[in-house]
């Protein structure tokens, strides 16, 4: 691999940045894999280069039906944190973000992971109550969290409007100082890079419309290049994924809904943090840019349309500049939209299917980019020791049958909800 | 933001219902024999298709009526079919 330091900066310089090599693709499409993964989102991408680095199964091939990472990868607000309830998803998150902390070091690949903290507001002495029982939880389980009172959060925010004459005055907040952002398209372009470099092959607008199935078992994949033969089958197409189970006989127990985030026009730096305002649902944070990366809930009804309305851009921006009345006459400059597959309890289903050797990495809904280097260390390993890796195990897709869900909210089967 | 065609009250904007999702899912009550995958089928699955789904809306802020409307999910068109409320 080219590697990527000062010196070779400085070397290449000499030659006006001409002679950089491709980082990913150039091989041709073979007729057989031991593993192909669908989907080159972060998580697919992420499942290869583990596969490779991990367990040394690099006769791997991604195939993506469109670009690298232009799913929900590129779609998302990118807000990464650790602070869940349930058993299962806090340790998962927690893992995932241990990895985040050296994941540029690890993949020779800036992906601008910056830990600038995150901040869960509460707006009632309830909220407070309940977040303290949720950061106790998580400490008792070696998880950073503080409680944050209101002078310590304005000190910490100056921006936020924290006075008692606000719409919904603020209790206090959630804190988790490890939490942050990073740069959604350097973590499919790193993963992919590296990937490549331990032989796995890349395939963009490949896309697969079904599968070769003997008996109970997956024996390849139809792309749009031709068939493909594949011992293991990795699903890990987010908000299609409905679709392509229908392809295998499968029927999923998750429903698929339109997500919506936007951004500001570039401000100076003006908000340090994550954070999320909790009365209705609105999250905020700044690019490097300067741009505001705003987002809320999931549009009204589920379907395949990436796109959302107005009443959505309209209800996240009324809450922010509640807080941060400072924000009120910034312009909106882009918005857009992924689909996002969400689980009947609202966690995500990880591993085997009634196929076998068809596994399945989805119903991460719109909150799954955190995940992306835990997805793609515990896919790969259940791939290769043949039995799920033991963060995956509690979220398989036979959980309902078997009587039990992962419901942060505890809202029920109701996907809309969650 | 969708315009929905209430058959009660005519085009309505879609903040005045509530969403009540798939319609196809049936309780298996009433059935003989207890049969749990029933159940979970009721409960869990879900097609979750590209094209015709046929859903329910409750009209919250307006006639106060459930309905059932067949809509396109690749471009949420509604379509007046035999299964949607007259
Ligand atoms: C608006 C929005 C905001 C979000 N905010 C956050 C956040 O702040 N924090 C967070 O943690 N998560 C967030 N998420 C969720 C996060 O983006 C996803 O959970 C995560 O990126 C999923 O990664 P993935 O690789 O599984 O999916 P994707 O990146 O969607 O990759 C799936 C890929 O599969 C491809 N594909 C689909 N069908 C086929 C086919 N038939 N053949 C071949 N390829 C196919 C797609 O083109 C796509 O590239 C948000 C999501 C959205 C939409
Ligand atoms: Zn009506």
């Amino acid at each position: 691999m080219q590697r990527y330091s000062l010196l070779s900066l400085a070397r290449h310089a000499l030659h006006d940045h001409r002679d950089w090599r491709r980082n990913f693709g150039g091989r041709p499409l073979k007729s057989a894999y031991d593993v192909v993964i669908v989907g080159g989102g972060g998580h697919g991408l992420a499942t290869a280069y583990y596969l490779a680095k991990n367990h040394g199964i690099n006769n791997v091939a991604v195939v993506e039906k469109s670009w690298l990472g232009g799913g929900n990868t590129a779609r998302n607000t990118t807000m990464i944190r650790s602070d869940y309830l349930t058993k299962a998803n806090a340790e998962y998150k927690e893992f995932a973000l241990k990895l985040w902390e050296n994941l540029s070091a690890e993949l020779n690949f800036n992906v601008m992971f910056s830990q600038r903290g995150y901040i869960d507001l509460a707006h009632s002495d309830g909220q407070m109550e309940n977040f303290t029982w949720r950061a106790n939880t998580m400490r008792h389980r070696g998880i950073d969290a503080e409680i944050l009172n209101v002078d310590q959060l304005a000190r910490l925010l100056p921006e936020i409007d924290v006075s008692p004459a606000t719409r919904y005055p603020i209790h206090g907040a959630l804190y988790q100082s490890r939490g942050g952002t990073a740069r959604h398209d350097a973590v499919a372009w790193g993963y992919a890079r590296a990937a490549h470099d331990l032989g796995v092959d890349i395939f963009e607008h490949c896309g697969v419309d079904g599968f070769k199935i003997d008996g109970h078992r997956v024996t390849g994949v139809n792309t749009s290049q031709g068939h493909v033969s594949a011992d293991t089958v990795v699903v890990s197409v987010a908000g299609h994924s409905s679709l392509l189970a229908a392809k295998a006989g499968i029927k999923l127990p998750l429903e698929s809904f339109p997500v919506q985030a936007f951004i500001s026009e570039p401000l100076k730096p003006v908000i340090n943090t994550v954070i999320n305002f909790n009365m209705g649902l609105a999250y905020i944070n700044q690019t490097d840019k300067g741009e505001l990366v705003m987002g809320g809930g999931l549009e009204p009804r589920n379907g395949y349309l990436p796109r959302g309305g107005f009443d959505r851009i309209e209800d996240v921006v009324s809450r922010i500049i509640t807080i941060f009345p400072s924000l009120s006459r910034v312009r909106l400059m882009r918005t857009w939209a992924g689909i996002a597959d969400i689980p009947m309890d609202g966690s995500p289903l990880l591993g085997e299917s009634v196929v076998k050797n068809m596994l399945f990495n989805c119903g991460w809904g719109y909150a799954g980019f955190k995940a992306t280097p835990a997805a793609g260390w515990t896919m790969a390993a259940t791939v290769a020791d043949g039995k799920p890796h033991p963060l995956a195990a509690p979220f398989s897709l036979s959980r309902f049958h078997d009587g039990y869900s992962h419901d942060e909210g505890g809202v029920g089967p109701t996907p809309s909800l969650h | 933001m969708l315009l929905i065609p209430c058959p009660w009250c005519g085009e309505r904007h879609e903040s005045e219902f509530t969403y009540g999702g798939d319609a196809s899912p049936v309780a298996p009550v009433g059935e003989q024999e207890h049969k749990t995958s029933k159940w979970y089928a009721y409960v869990y699955e879900r097609d979750n298709p590209a094209g015709l789904l046929h859903e329910l809306w409750h009209h919250s802020f307006g006639c106060g009526r459930w309905i059932r409307l067949a809509r396109d999910t690749r471009t949420n068109a509604f379509i007046n079919d035999e299964e949607s409320t007259p």
